[in-house]
């Protein structure tokens, strides 16, 4: 007979294994499923997880993904451990990208050395701005982060496409809706010769340890946990939550925004309609595979930029649509969630049936 | 402006509202029983594909609806496990059903882009089709949209007037209540979130079946989410989810009304319209926050544990 108790006190060593178990339990999906539509489970899964990391040019560009990645997911941690339902870093990332172009174009062939941080502080303005509408609506009128974010994601995206289309499109073009190629002064400096990868990388990891140190040693943290966990007692605290939602919901939209410039002044060194594969989306699975944590967010980030990249992979080598992606990631949350319940419950074994 | 091209606008915020119609009435039901949905894009996407892969498959587009609304109720049921019994974060899960269900869409429509299918033909209703003006805006649509009607009456009679009404309404307000007064919460629950599940592959079998008709990824557009918000603009009511449907119809429609008054307007910058119009709409209707939070149902997105009573 097989019981399921609450623990009485949360189990820490499931909190750690419950996002391994969730990724086995997604390889194990995912080899039934390419048996199912009848391709070799062994090949799906080495062109989806051992093919991206085999050779340099290709861990070159797993970092590159793994960038806009981990910036989105570290601003959403901090949000979701506030109890902010921020679902709009894919917007954030959009306003940034666009906004960032803007600032690319206007100093063309410029070679102030001020050209690329003022690029990039454009691009982070503008994240912020994506993110401080719906946080003033929900602060102002009540009204629902999650349905704002999501409607600003759709906004951001059609004032991108209207953008290519229009004000920024290439007058050189041919008419094609993209804008110039920026200029050298205004790209990202690559790390290494031989391979794409640029200081968005950079920006990211340093960006998920200030978000750590935030969050486990200030005493913002310490509010935004507290908030968290307990929003009368940090009420009765006296901590503002009007001040708090400004904080996490701008440093948020920051990085948001600073990944979708990375991105523009990166590896596409252009404007494009299509700047993001659903990143600000992604970063949602990332940051709760990363246990709302900062530095976990890394790891976890690790693993989605190399979904993304075998499923870039396994489209072009075994013919499976790059769908497959998406739907491993919600295959993987949930797996997550349903592992999670392990944490406060346990299975208990029994001879006699009781009760 | 005349009256022909408004007859035009209405018929048209009609069948732009029925999916959005259809989709908010399930998510109601679900919301009514405590239990928030966030997936209900991805059941959407997923009843859209199956239904048109069921319609192509077989040739009948009734088929086509019946597959959808299982699609539907499977998902919902995914949902179902992981928030009622499982105890996961709704909004969390939620999330996870839209991305599963957008990947899962495109995945399994791959094959079938582009393709056509014969859908459902419009059927004037005899004698209340030849009313002047409604009969042309309400009465010569296809059989789906009579669906709609039927159900929106159907659900504000039971809600509003029966006992499966009132228990589904205890269970949403005060689930601890209702348990001791020896209703199975988590059964109704489990119930509201299926239907809500059925009503969103209905949704999005319009959208393959009668809307467009084909399968194109991502064919829905959002529409999932504008039901949520809908549902905040209805407060709760089955009666407003109706008007509102049409109302968001009509905003997806705008750009086609302004391009056909002759304003040169980008196409890209109107087709912002319908998320503007939505979250005007959310900031007009949550600014009164006594009001919403007197419609909104009590334990909304609370998780219910009937191990711990209180």
């Amino acid at each position: 007979m097989i019981l399921i108790q609450a623990r009485t006190e949360p189990s820490s060593l499931m909190k750690v294994a419950s996002p391994l178990l969730a990724i086995a339990l997604t390889l194990i999906f995912g080899c039934v499923l390419f048996s199912a539509i009848g391709k070799s489970p062994i090949q799906a899964l080495h062109v989806l997880l051992i093919a991206p990391l085999a050779d340099s040019y290709n861990i070159g560009e797993m970092f590159v993904k793994m960038g806009p990645l981990l910036l989105c997911a570290v601003g959403l941690s901090l949000c979701y451990r506030a109890n902010l339902w921020n679902i709009g870093a894919e917007g954030q990332l959009l306003a940034g990208a666009l906004g960032g172009s803007a600032m690319a174009l206007y100093f063309g062939d410029s070679d102030s050395i001020l050209a690329l941080p003022i690029t990039l502080l454009a691009g982070i303005a503008s994240g912020m701005i994506w993110a401080a509408i719906p946080t003033y609506l929900k602060l102002r009128f009540n009204s629902n982060l999650i349905l704002t974010t999501i409607m600003f994601n759709y906004i951001g995206l059609y004032l991108l496409i209207w953008a290519v289309h229009g004000p920024l499109r290439d007058p050189q073009g041919f008419g094609f809706p993209e804008s110039a190629m920026f200029s050298d002064t205004t790209l990202l400096p690559t790390l290494f010769e031989s391979s794409r990868i640029h200081l968005g990388i950079v920006f990211a990891i340093i960006s998920a340890f200030i978000a750590w140190f935030i969050l486990s040693k200030s005493h913002l943290g310490f509010q935004i946990r507290v908030f968290g966990s307990d929003e009368p007692a940090a009420k009765y605290a006296g901590f503002s939550s009007r001040k708090l939602s400004w904080m996490v919901m701008l440093f948020a939209g920051a990085l948001a925004g600073l990944a979708g410039v990375s991105e523009t002044t990166g590896p596409i060194g252009q404007l494009v309609p299509n700047v993001s594969p659903g990143y600000g989306y992604s970063a949602i699975i990332v940051a709760y595979l990363g246990r709302l944590n900062p530095l976990g967010a890394i790891l976890a980030a690790v693993f989605m930029a190399v979904l993304y990249m075998g499923g870039d992979l396994a489209q072009i080598e075994m013919g499976i649509p790059v769908a497959v992606v998406s739907m491993f990631q919600g295959v993987l949350l949930f797996f997550l969630l349903a592992c999670d319940f392990f944490i406060n419950n346990r299975l208990a074994f029994s001879n006699k049936a009781t009760n | 402006m005349d009256s022909d091209l408004i007859v035009q606008i209405l018929f048209a915020a009609v069948k732009t509202g029925t999916p959005l119609l259809f989709i908010a009435l399930g998510e109601v039901i679900c919301e009514k029983s405590g239990v928030l949905n966030l997936g209900q894009e991805g059941m959407m996407l997923m009843g859209a594909v199956v239904g048109f892969l069921a319609a192509y498959g077989t040739g009948s587009a009734g088929l086509g609806v019946l597959a959808a609304m299982i699609m539907g109720c499977i998902m919902s049921l995914i949902f179902a496990v992981l928030v009622l019994h499982l105890g996961a974060n709704q909004v969390a899960t939620g999330l996870a059903l839209t991305i599963f269900g957008t990947g899962l869409s495109a995945f399994i429509g791959s094959g079938v882009v582009g393709q056509t299918i014969q859908g459902f033909q419009p059927i004037a209703i005899p004698l209340l089709s030849d009313i002047p003006f409604l009969g042309r805006i309400l009465f010569s649509h296809d059989i789906l949209v009579y669906t709609s009607f039927a159900m929106t009456f159907i659900l504000m009679f039971v809600i509003y007037k029966t006992r499966i009404g009132l228990t589904l309404t205890a269970v949403g307000e005060n689930p601890h209540a209702a348990n001791a007064i020896g209703i199975k919460v988590l059964r109704v629950r489990y119930l509201a979130v299926m239907f809500g599940g059925v009503m969103a592959g209905i949704s999005g079998a319009y959208m393959s079946l009668v809307y467009t008709p084909m399968w194109v990824e991502n064919m829905t557009a959002g529409r999932g989410w504008i039901a949520l918000a809908l549902v905040v603009f209805a407060s709760w009511r089955i009666g407003r989810i109706m008007l509102g449907a049409y109302l968001f119809g009509i905003a997806s429609i705008m750009h086609l009304v302004l391009q056909g008054l002759g304003w040169s307007i980008s196409p890209n910058l109107l087709a912002m319209l319908p998320y503007v119009a939505t979250v005007i709409v959310m900031v007009i209707i949550s600014a009164d926050k006594f009001k919403e939070k007197l419609l909104a149902p009590r334990s909304l997105g609370k998780t219910f544990d009937p191990r711990q009573m209180a």
